[in-house]
């Protein structure tokens, strides 16, 4: 077979993430968007600008300030033969939608025996360091995370972003996607042709041999920085992004450990019963007999986001903080 | 932020008193003073100081202060709702005497929550008035897009009283606010009163291109005929209550002190980052 040139371009995030959604829509009509100020508007962030002019107001609906409404009215909009994108402005909102989503979108399909499907994507927001203070600076995808029969994307590039979410559109199960606010603008390479990413797999970011660094969306650029300052002192990281937090692609997670028997896990969640803490308890059960330390969590702190820059700067990892934690697991403090 | 939308939250508040509770939107610097906050330690909060009400960690969408009666500004759309029947809950179980009003604009009448409150408040007949601050955009998206039907009927539903009144009129909003704030007060039960007005700039700091959703000419004909605060001054000047020197030195007295404030909130020093994880338990 001829080789195909591929064409690669550089995009951003935002970008990445609304070509997914045209290329979906242009493929499969029954694929419509619905939430806050999605079309005119495009959201706050401009992530979905230009998508009405090309589909029209009748496939990117702009609904009232209702998340538990229309996220519900979404639900049984996948039962019955769509397949909604579902905008949650800011991820701090999806707790106005938790019933529809653990209670309904979860089990429907386990409940009905294997009949009903909820083939919905729920696209929102992670993420903090934006000054907006508690309500509007979460990361709250490990509630989600919590929940059999929800699967939770969260992509730390333009790359991962497109592949991922397109198939998360072409899942039958309740998806649910995060996008770190942060990130919208970090431009990254994207062919140009069609390409999917399976969820469930993760991604060696970069390769090393002393110590592991796992980190999720936000956290990944932050670990890749601190394996650049780790390998000027000489110590080798190995950045892995699971991108999935369900499907975890546990395997992948454990190799690694047991080739550099160090581990810091890192998530802008809280660590605390959350995402790291279950990252982290499955590198210490797959690899237990190859660790020369404690596997290390990093997160959020474990207070409500505060307005102050200072004080919000503070409850967040830096690349420095991860550098010393990762010395210091390797002996080298 | 509040610039258009005055004469609501000083027509509302000029009718409670100090005790009474209030509970306030993303939009919230104007119902913050009208109830009685000090520019200077509101200015602080803006900026995230030490000195500001809520030691820097509320910022602008979370002021709080209970010597005013303010039980905070909410980012949540609707976010208040509950918080506000609560207090009304409290006043009548505890024959305080207080009354509670819950702030609140057009696009929280898209929550739910709101009409499970609308049913609390009217079946335990609580002190609560829902004040509606119909702005004409939910973001940038016309009230019309998301809102069916009739607005105040949404309450009367539930037997609440509903009033309408012109929300750039001062004196207007004032009237309606104390008869309903009586009402409430003597046990007649909640009341939901819906201020027309309009938000003169974006609805947040990138939101400069707004063609899109409404007209340069829509803004400058709400600006140029309907300012509450030059509506209210020509009244005055009218009824002869004021004339244009007493006018210019309350502006001017008005300058100073928000520069002062400004100033103030500057030079403060930010909270001392040890300071992070306190708060987080009672
Ligand atoms: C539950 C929830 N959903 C969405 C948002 C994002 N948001 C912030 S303000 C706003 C529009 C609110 O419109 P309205 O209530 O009319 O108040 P206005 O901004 O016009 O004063 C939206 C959608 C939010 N803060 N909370």
């Amino acid at each position: 077979m001829p080789e195909v040139q591929s064409q690669v371009r550089e995009i951003t995030f935002a970008e990445a993430v609304r070509e997914a959604l045209a290329e979906e829509m242009r493929r499969d009509p029954r694929v419509f968007i619905m939430g806050e100020d999605v079309a005119e508007a495009g959201t706050p962030f401009k992530v979905l600008s230009g998508l009405v002019e090309e589909f029209g107001t009748s496939r990117v609906v702009d609904t009232p300030i209702s998340e538990a409404g229309f996220t519900g009215v979404g639900v049984g909009a996948a039962m019955t033969g769509l397949r909604p994108v579902v905008d949650i402005m800011f991820g701090d909102f999806i707790t106005l939608t938790m019933d529809q989503m653990v209670n309904q979108a979860a089990k429907v399909h386990y409940m009905s025996g294997g009949k009903w499907k909820v083939p919905m994507v729920m696209r929102t927001t992670l993420g903090a360091a934006r000054r907006s203070a508690a309500q509007h600076s979460q990361s709250l995808h490990a509630w989600f995370s919590h929940v059999p029969g929800l699967k939770v994307v969260m992509p730390s590039t333009p790359y991962d972003a497109k592949g991922l979410l397109k198939t998360a559109i072409r899942d039958d199960n309740p998806v649910i996607f995060f996008e770190d606010k942060m990130s919208y603008k970090l431009k990254g390479p994207v062919p140009s042709e069609e390409y999917t990413i399976p969820l469930g797999v993760a991604d060696i970011k970069r390769e090393g041999s002393d110590i592991t660094l796992v980190g999720t969306s936000s956290m990944v650029q932050l670990a890749l920085e601190a394996a650049a300052l780790l390998e000027e002192a000489d110590v080798s990281a190995e950045v892995v992004d699971p991108r999935t937090t369900w499907p975890l692609d546990e395997h992948t997670l454990i190799e690694s450990v047991k080739k550099t028997s160090r581990a810091i896990v890192m998530d802008e969640g809280y660590g605390r019963y959350g995402v790291a803490a279950e990252l982290a308890a499955t590198i210490a059960e797959g690899a237990f007999h190859y660790l020369d330390g404690p596997v290390q969590r990093m997160g959020a702190m474990h207070v409500p986001i505060p307005f102050s820059p200072p004080l919000e700067d503070a409850t967040l990892p830096t690349a420095n903080m991860i550098f010393e934690a990762a010395m210091k697991l390797c002996g080298r403090s | 932020m509040y610039i258009g939308e005055e004469a609501i939250a000083v027509g509302v508040c000029e009718a409670l008193r100090r005790e009474d509770y209030i509970t306030s939107t993303h939009r919230g610097h104007g119902h913050c003073l009208a109830k009685g906050a000090s520019p200077k330690l509101m200015f602080a909060e803006l900026l995230g100081k030490e000195a500001g009400y809520c030691r820097g960690k509320g910022g602008s969408m979370h002021i709080a202060d209970p010597a005013t009666g303010n039980l905070g500004a909410n980012a949540i759309v609707g976010g208040s709702v509950g918080i506000a029947t609560g207090a009304a809950l409290s006043a009548k179980t505890l024959k305080t005497g207080q009354v509670a009003v819950c702030f609140f604009g057009e696009g929280a009448l898209g929550q739910g929550v709101l009409y499970e409150c609308f049913n609390l408040a009217q079946l335990w007949k609580l002190p609560v008035m829902y004040v509606c601050e119909n702005n004409m955009y939910n973001e940038y998206t016309h009230f019309s897009e998301t809102t069916a039907g009739d607005i105040p009927s949404r309450a009367a539903a539930f037997g609440i009283k509903a009033d309408t009144v012109d929300g750039q009129d001062v004196r207007a909003v004032f009237a309606a606010a104390a008869t309903l704030a009586d009402r409430a007060r003597r046990g007649d039960g909640p009341a939901f009163l819906l201020c027309e007005t309009y938000r003169y700039r974006g609805h947040h700091v990138g939101d400069i291109n707004r063609e899109y959703y409404r007209s340069k000419k829509e803004e400058q004909q709400w600006l140029a005929e309907n300012d509450p605060i030059r509506n209210f001054s020509a009244w005055l000047k009218a009824q002869k209550l004021a004339d244009a020197a007493s006018l210019s030195t309350i502006d001017a007295e008005l300058k100073v002190e928000m520069d002062e404030a400004m100033k103030f909130a500057i030079a403060a020093p930010y909270p001392s980052t040890d300071q992070v994880d306190q708060d987080v338990y009672a």
